[in-house]
């Protein structure tokens, strides 16, 4: 028997299985790339997990698997989550993307949302976060805190979603402090604590007074900590066990509401495959309590940023820009446009240093 | 009192029955740790080693066995060549990644064509991507005397770097909308390490690892150059005296097993991964020295062993799925079985006694 065939049919099986059932649960997976415990990426989506428990209580049973290598192994904890009955699956990292497609054409009956992907299919959705507008609100902060001029930014790796975070905080820093300079490191991990703690140290050795990362860990908090006078921002997770000082503010990832909303979605059958980018306006980017240690206009002046990004009366790539290497970007008044947001891969004018690759 | 007495041979019994009882034990304090952590053991020591076999879907799981065994299989094989004689290649890992690296950017290269010649090409190209970068080492260390251990390690996170500078740039997919990662090789045929028999888990590398263990066995058993390798790690003098040449030696087990690791590379990213990412690498070149050591450096034993470490991680993520056990709790058993194994290999070459009092 062929293996599809096969698999199938034990789906049918347990479709009709669950079927009789099924008026009781609708059960629902998670793949979580990191340690439940990280405090940031894989921390904030078992939040939203944990919402989706809360929302729906008996109704609703849950299942995860953390740590998760991108790759084969992803595509066996899905088809072991899709087989044991689960009727919606999120996939919650970038690298998940090709297994969760492979996966997904096995169980056609079984709903996918692939997080920060852009692969969709008959019964893959793809869903992330405008965390560049929070970067907006990190960057005119930064650029109104900043004593030395220098801004060290940890990146993760050089890929669009990271890049467009950098030009974003880069454009509104510059905006509030036209002699603002980034510091990038690297460190090509998204959570590794040495690393990341190495890459802080670096940075503030190096004149940087403000640190922005974009990996999931605490320790750039705790190396700005032990420096003294150096700010910090949370990162996905409030990070607030850093407050008032080194954090003063941060991006927090809030997936509950979009769990709750696809969760609901596949118990009332009305589920559809949709790409889903939301921002602050629709509550899935959030900034976090800006300490006292923000002088209370730069505070006032970050809150209407974001207010203004959350009601869409402005956008966080408003011309007049100019790519890094001179070129026209977006004129006067012109807004970007999600394609090219979406595989950002330049820097915009001003900022120093080459795009690795 | 209780004394350990140096036997004067090792035991070929305990040699043979420390794997189990490191098992049992495993079972046992694993199945304590479970307890503490308010899950039935006996249901988690069941999830973990019997449902990839005999449970509800084990159709889907003993397949998988396969899939995630070979790379463990093919890759010990070549360590522990090199381990018998005393030669420690560390750095399999990184030689995965190049083999990886090289073989699929020769199948990249060819895209769109589509040529029988091409998956061969590719294959050949693994062995010598992992070929190559064992190499270094083995140059080094015939030619100036530097640790294998160190530079073999050092090499992996190198070709780490390599793996992400060539997921970002040189084999980045042009139709990836700048995302990392290169084309999926799954959708490229020629290049397609496909199953051999749909839902069997059987592909190329599953075969390459079988080949591998019969071959390891003839050449350690039936030839002159596997008599030389236990030779040198039994008796290093006495293999002096008996002509083997080290240097050639050296070369022989780095290289070696530089291009199986390479091998394993090449049929995982052509295969179950499908592309080379930033990610690419989980770990198989490091936990293949723990299934070397599981398998007494015997083909048979790393066989056996490959099969049991796929099914602890597999079973352990069953658990975790439907106990909700936690990941650090698997590794820890894991961690476990390595433990036991090497605490009771005492009893390899020792036994226990209790002392005879002395009589003044």
């Amino acid at each position: 028997m062929k293996f599809t065939s096969l698999l199938a049919s034990a789906a049918m099986v347990l479709g009709l299985a669950t079927g009789a059932m099924a008026e009781d649960k609708t059960k629902v997976g998670f793949v979580y790339v990191g340690p439940v415990g990280d405090g940031g990426w894989t921390y904030e989506h078992d939040k939203g997990r944990q919402a989706v428990e809360a929302e729906f209580g008996d109704k609703v049973e849950t299942v995860f698997v953390e740590s998760v290598p991108e790759g084969p192994d992803a595509e066996r904890v899905m088809t072991q989550m899709a087989l044991e009955g689960a009727d919606l699956i999120f996939t919650t990292s970038f690298g998940y993307m090709d297994p969760t497609i492979n996966v997904a054409k096995k169980f056609p009956k079984v709903k996918f949302e692939h997080a920060t992907g852009y692969k969709q299919a008959e019964n893959v959705s793809v869903y992330s976060a405008r965390f560049y507008e929070g970067r907006a609100v990190q960057g005119t902060i930064a650029g109104r805190m900043t004593k030395s001029n220098i801004v060290g930014y940890i990146g993760s790796y050089p890929i669009p979603e990271v890049i467009r975070g950098i030009n974003s905080a880069f454009i509104h820093a510059r905006k509030v402090n036209p002699d603002v300079q980034f510091k990038i490191v690297w460190a090509y991990t998204w959570f590794d604590p040495a690393k990341e703690a190495d890459a802080a140290k670096v940075l503030i050795e190096q004149g940087a007074d403000v640190i922005l990362q974009h990996t999931d860990s605490t320790a750039p908090q705790a190396a700005a900590q032990a420096a003294g006078n150096v700010i910090t921002f949370g990162q996905a997770s409030d990070m607030s066990e850093y407050a008032p000082m080194p954090r003063v503010s941060s991006i927090i990832d809030n997936w509950a509401p979009y769990y709750i909303a696809r969760t609901k979605a596949v118990m009332d059958g009305t589920w559809t495959s949709v790409s889903t980018w939301d921002g602050i306006g629709a509550g899935m980017v959030g900034i976090g309590e800006i300490s006292d240690a923000v002088p209370a206009d730069v505070k006032a002046e970050a809150l209407a940023l974001k207010d203004a990004l959350a009601n869409g009366s402005y956008h966080a790539f408003t011309g007049p820009l100019k790519k890094q290497d001179g070129s026209d970007w977006l004129a006067e008044g012109e807004t970007a446009d999600d394609g090219t947001l979406a595989g950002m891969n330049f820097y915009v004018e001003g900022i120093e240093g080459d795009i690795p690759n | 009192m209780i004394v350990l007495e140096k036997r004067p041979q090792p035991s070929r019994t305990w040699s043979m029955a420390t794997p189990l009882v490191a098992v049992l034990a495993t079972m046992i304090c694993g199945g304590l740790l479970f307890a503490v952590l308010g899950k039935n053991p006996v249901e988690a020591i069941g999830t973990i080693f019997w449902e990839p076999l005999f449970g509800e879907y084990a159709f889907y799981y003993r397949p998988q066995l396969l899939v995630k065994g070979a790379p463990l299989v093919l890759i010990a094989i070549g360590l522990s060549l090199g381990f018998r004689a005393g030669i420690w290649n560390i750095g399999a890992e990184g030689q995965y990644i190049m083999g990886a690296i090289v073989g699929a950017g020769v199948g990249l290269a060819f895209y769109p064509m589509e040529a029988f010649y091409i998956f061969p090409l590719m294959v050949l190209a693994g062995a010598f991507g992992g070929w190559v970068w064992a190499m270094i080492p083995a140059f080094l260390k015939v030619r100036f005397g530097t640790n294998e251990i160190l530079v073999s390690l050092m090499l992996v996170y190198v070709a780490e770097q390599f793996l992400a500078s060539m997921s970002l740039g040189l084999l980045k997919n042009p139709e990836g909308f700048g995302f990392p990662g290169s084309r999926n090789l799954q959708s490229y045929a020629s290049a397609h390490n496909a199953e051999l028999i749909e839902g069997s888990g059987m592909h190329w590398g599953v075969v390459a690892a079988f080949v591998a263990v019969i071959f390891a066995y003839v050449l350690l058993n039936r030839h002159m150059t596997g008599f030389h390798i236990r030779l040198t790690g039994e008796a290093p003098r006495a293999a002096r005296f008996a002509g083997v040449k080290p240097a050639r030696l050296i070369l022989f087990c780095l290289g070696m097993s530089g291009a199986l690791a390479g091998l394993a590379g090449l049929f995982e990213v052509s295969g179950p991964s499908g592309q080379i990412s930033i990610d690419f690498n989980v770990g198989y070149g490091f936990t293949a020295i723990i299934v070397a050591f599981l398998g007494r450096l015997h083909p048979v034993g790393i066989l056996l062993a490959g099969g049991l470490m796929a099914l602890t991680y597999i079973g352990g993520e069953i658990a975790q799925g439907s106990l909700g056990l936690p990941a650090a709790a698997i590794q820890v058993f894991q961690g476990m079985l390595l433990f036991f194994l090497l605490a009771l290999d005492l009893l390899t070459n020792y036994r226990i006694r209790a002392a005879r009092k002395e009589v003044a």
